[in-house]
């Protein structure tokens, strides 16, 4: 290996650990204040990208159909779970959270799907579109087993990922998809030739992370999702809802994951279930940093960016081999170097 | 009904089962030998994740793993499929030992992320490696044959198959009512219960995740040997999943859901590939990926426990006979009277800033109660758990029975003869009392994974029944041995504490807020039952937040407050010194 390879290498692993930098932001954030290991994030990206692609072939992309029957589903047992509490008053606040802001997006897509888009509008389209999944599924799956074991928690959300990849092949088709790149540009960096796509990547990812740190530092909101982090029922004597932190933090993860899904479309082919890998690693990322710490994540998902693109050129059947192997001594290093943990569960 | 009519009906239930090959069609022997097959898998799973409450969604990469290592030596090296059940066997264990090992230590989740991780790992090294086959597998591989006589033929692999199978389900039900089969349920619901019984948890953890490997190693062999064919995709983690649903369907709880979960969704899915294509033709595979993920989504959300639990409400149950008071386990000889057996000097516990515990020093003589007494936030608790090692010391020394305490593991200083409770009760509610109080017995006896699972326990697992049985009767709680801990108000849980604590033979019994939440009576039983212990040469350390309760039961009292000890001395001599007073009362008297 040269050093110029070792350099382009490096650049492409740095772009790649951009992206699971965003996807394992999302993945601790939600863990954080929901105790929800949420598997199907890698998912929702890759649904970004290949609805991103529909509507730049002027097709109508599957994920309207996903999101309208998700609104669907979620506003039916919304509404019985308040018709059953006899709490009628908050039926039309129900049905404009899960049936009319969820359908709103999706009802644009669907009438402009097949225009002439300029590529803002289509990217804005389907980060909109996406927008609401994440927590509509929190409403449908999670929500009603909030108090449950983190174990059973991850079991459930494992389910989901295989649930939603399987609907991923019935709304999308098998075919796997590239968008075209963003931006069209090659610059020289000290001899480097460096591509504005890659570029573009690291600043999303270094932009929207110091977002997600000035929101989580200076604002009440921001205040309020650590507090439920911390603690749930210190939370609720606060008037904190853990129920709406944790909508936000869907919702924030949901934005993290679409743009991650933008950022990466124009560079890799996405297929239906390309999600669970890119999640997969991303998690990687997060576990060399315990799940818990912010710049760890950045810098696990970086080592991971820059570890696949190596070992990709090594040897690029083993790649993934490579990747998922790096856990075993980083948990090694972790259960030696980490005090006992007292993780206390109750039993079921 | 009795346990011998119960021999009988499973020796029925094993007859109708080896007629089964005469009566039924090929294709039902077929599809029962891959619920056998699958049940091996599941049963380890259920071992692991229902009793040992470690979750793994990585057991079917363990069947790929025995599968190609028998495919590999049978095809590619031409040798005896039983060589290929050795090398499965040895590789599963090595493998499960290492993964085991660097992620058991860490908190529940990681294990199960890295289960899914290796799942992937191992699924794509099957299908890039060259001496596999890559993705398109090893065929050929030769049928397993005993003395020569084939097993080819799926009417004659299924007796194999399900005689493994109950072999497993036999040793594994002996193993669960053994001595490191109870360590195993009391596994879930945290390590500080386990540690302070003398169990060394980890080790518990890692031999149940290498047996949960090895049912699903002989899974794998069986497999590969039936289908004579392997492949990547049997083995990715969407069939660990499946592996957990069965599980989840049959009954996490019980090792009879492993059967139970492997039957249903096989014939769940042998009837849905019947008519999914009707319904939707084209990708009626993915159809199927989503109708179990939903259905499993809907089952963790509706019923947990999986079907076993009802199907054995129907069952007529097995009346338990209490132990025979015959045998005992050895005594230790308790220290003479007024020898000191615990010194604490100097020790000190910071938290951040906070300095909890600060330069403490008292000694605990044999034979005495010493109470540790002082207002909310004196460091009592802090101490407690210096002493009893679940908390490491920053400075100090802890010394017991002349021997350097201070580093030693929680579980070590419990075997040293310091047996402890809890102030919020710390007890497994779905055990019955027996096996509360067995589980004391721990640290007293001997017998491993091995001889409890073939029963060679026997004799030692009744001296230490007769053993917990009489620690119940000495707190009263003799006549509902077989009830559930759950099941007990909170007066008689602390008590079923202390027995389980004394069933230690401990030289020091150390005692966080026994009488929290007791009502008058209670106090006065509890202070017979620790006057009792104390006339039989026990010494007791209580903390102790009630002052009517200690001072009329302890023989000396250490006073602490804000984290120094502010004196000592007999109980009226304490109560009368104006320092205690203004700690209490701030010096409003």
């Amino acid at each position: 290996m040269t050093g110029e390879i070792a350099a382009i290498l490096a650049v492409d692993g740095i772009a790649s650990g951009a992206i699971y930098l965003l996807i394992g932001l999302g993945l601790v954030l939600i863990f954080a204040v929901t105790r929800v290991i949420f598997v199907p994030f890698g998912d929702i990206a890759a649904f970004t990208a290949l609805s991103l692609a529909s509507l730049e072939t002027g097709t109508r992309p599957g994920t309207v159909a996903l999101v309208a029957g998700l609104a669907v589903l979620a506003t039916l047992i919304e509404c019985t779970a308040l018709v059953r509490a006899g709490a009628l008053s908050r039926l039309p606040r129900a049905l404009l959270f899960y049936l009319v802001l969820p359908l709103l997006p999706a009802a644009a897509v669907w009438l402009v799907a097949g225009m002439a888009l300029s590529m803002p509008v289509r990217i804005a389209l389907s980060l909109a579109l996406v927008l609401p999944i994440a927590p509509l599924l929190d409403r449908i799956v999670f929500r009603p087993i909030a108090d449950a074991s983190v174990l059973l928690l991850l079991t459930v959300a494992v389910a989901l990922h295989f649930a939603l990849s399987g609907m991923g092949l019935l709304f999308f088709g098998p075919e796997g998809v590239r968008t075209k790149p963003l931006v069209d540009a090659v610059f020289e960096v000290a001899g480097l030739i460096v591509n504005a796509q890659t570029l573009l990547i690291v600043v999303a990812a270094v932009v929207f992370s110091g977002l997600l740190f000035l929101v989580f530092e200076y604002t009440l909101l921001g205040k309020a999702l650590r507090a439920t982090a911390i603690n749930r029922t210190g939370a609720r004597l606060v008037g904190i809802r853990p129920a709406t932190t944790g909508t936000i933090a869907y919702l924030l993860a949901s934005l993290l994951a679409g743009i991650s899904g933008v950022l990466i479309a124009p560079v890799t082919t996405i297929f239906y279930d390309s999600g669970f890998l890119i999640g997969l690693k991303a998690f990687v990322g997060a576990i060399i940093a315990g799940m818990t710490s912010y710049p760890g994540t950045a810098l696990g998902s970086l080592l991971v960016g820059l570890l696949e693109s190596y070992s990709s050129f090594w040897s690029s059947a083993y790649k993934e081999v490579v990747v998922f192997g790096i856990l075993i001594p980083v948990l090694l290093w972790r259960s030696l170097s980490m005090a006992a943990t007292d993780d206390e569960e109750t039993e079921e | 009904m009795t346990a011998a009519q119960l021999r009988l009906a499973g020796l029925g239930a094993i007859v109708l089962l080896a007629f089964f090959p005469a009566i039924l069609s090929p294709f039902s022997i077929t599809l029962l030998n891959f619920i056998g097959i699958y049940a091996l898998a599941v049963l380890g799973l259920v071992l692991l994740t229902g009793i040992g409450g470690m979750l793994s969604f990585g057991q079917a990469a363990f069947v790929g793993i025995a599968a190609y290592a028998t495919a590999w030596v049978t095809v590619k090296q031409g040798y005896s499929p039983w060589l290929g059940l050795a090398l499965a066997l040895v590789l599963t264990a090595a493998i499960a030992a290492i993964l085991g090992g660097v992620t058991l230590r860490l908190g529940g989740h990681f294990l199960s992320l890295s289960t899914i991780a290796w799942g992937l790992a191992i699924y794509f090294l099957f299908g890039n490696l060259p001496m596999l086959g890559q993705f398109n597998g090893i065929s050929d591989i030769p049928p397993i044959s005993i003395a020569g006589f084939s097993l080819a033929a799926s009417q004659r692999i299924y007796y194999l198959i399900w005689i493994i199978l109950i072999v497993a389900l036999v040793l594994a039900a002996n193993l669960l009512g053994s001595r490191q089969g109870r360590a195993i349920r009391a596994l879930r619901g945290g390590r500080i219960m386990v540690e302070s019984l003398g169990i060394d948890p980890f080790r518990i953890k890692l031999v149940t995740f290498v047996l949960a490997a090895l049912l699903s190693a002989l899974s794998g062999w069986l497999y590969a040997h039936m289908s004579r064919f392997v492949s990547p995709a049997p083995f990715d983690v969407n069939v660990g999943i499946l592996y957990l649903l069965m599980a989840m369907v049959g009954g996490m709880g019980h090792l009879s859901g492993a059967v139970l979960g492997a039957t249903i969704v096989t014939l769940l899915r042998n009837s849905i590939q019947d008519y999914l294509p009707k319904i939707a033709f084209s990708a009626s595979g993915q159809v199927e990926v989503v109708v179990f993920a939903v259905l499993f989504i809907l089952l963790l959300q509706r019923a947990r426990g999986g079907l076993a639990p009802f199907a054995l409400r129907y069952l007529p149950r097995v009346q338990p006979t209490p132990p025979k008071l015959v045998g005992a386990l050895d005594h230790r000889r308790q220290p003479d009277r007024g020898t000191p057996i615990l010194a604490v000097s100097e020790a000190t516990r910071r938290f951040g800033g906070l300095v909890a515990v600060n330069s403490v020093s008292f000694e605990v003589e044999a034979g005495e109660i010493l109470g540790l007494i002082g207002p909310n936030g004196a460091g009592k608790t802090t101490m407690f758990n210096l002493i009893t090692g679940a908390l490491p010391l920053d400075q100090g020394r802890i010394a017991f029975l002349g021997r350097d305490i201070t580093h030693l593991p929680q579980r070590l200083i419990a075997r040293a003869g310091i047996a402890r409770t809890f102030q919020h009760v710390k007890l497994r509610p779905h055990m019955t009392l027996l096996d509360t109080v067995l589980l004391g017995t721990y640290g007293r006896t001997s017998s491993g994974f091995l001889g409890g699972a073939l029963l060679l326990d026997r004799a030692e697992e009744h001296r230490a029944e007769a053993e917990a049985m009489r620690q119940l009767q000495r707190v009263g709680l003799a006549d509902r041995a077989f009830d559930l801990a759950g099941n007990l108000p909170l007066g008689n849980q602390r008590l079923l504490e202390i027995a389980r604590a004394l069933a230690a033979d401990p030289a020091l019994l150390v005692l966080d807020e026994p009488a929290a939440g007791l009502r008058t009576a209670e106090k006065a039983e509890l202070t017979r039952l620790l006057q009792a212990l104390r006339a039989e040469g026990l010494t007791i350390l209580l903390v102790e937040h009630d002052m009517d309760f200690v001072m009329g039961l302890v023989d000396r009292t250490v006073v602490m407050d804000f984290g120094s000890k502010l004196c000592e001395g007999a109980p009226d001599a304490v109560r009368a010194d104006p320092r205690v007073q203004e700690a209490y009362l701030g010096g409003v008297v």
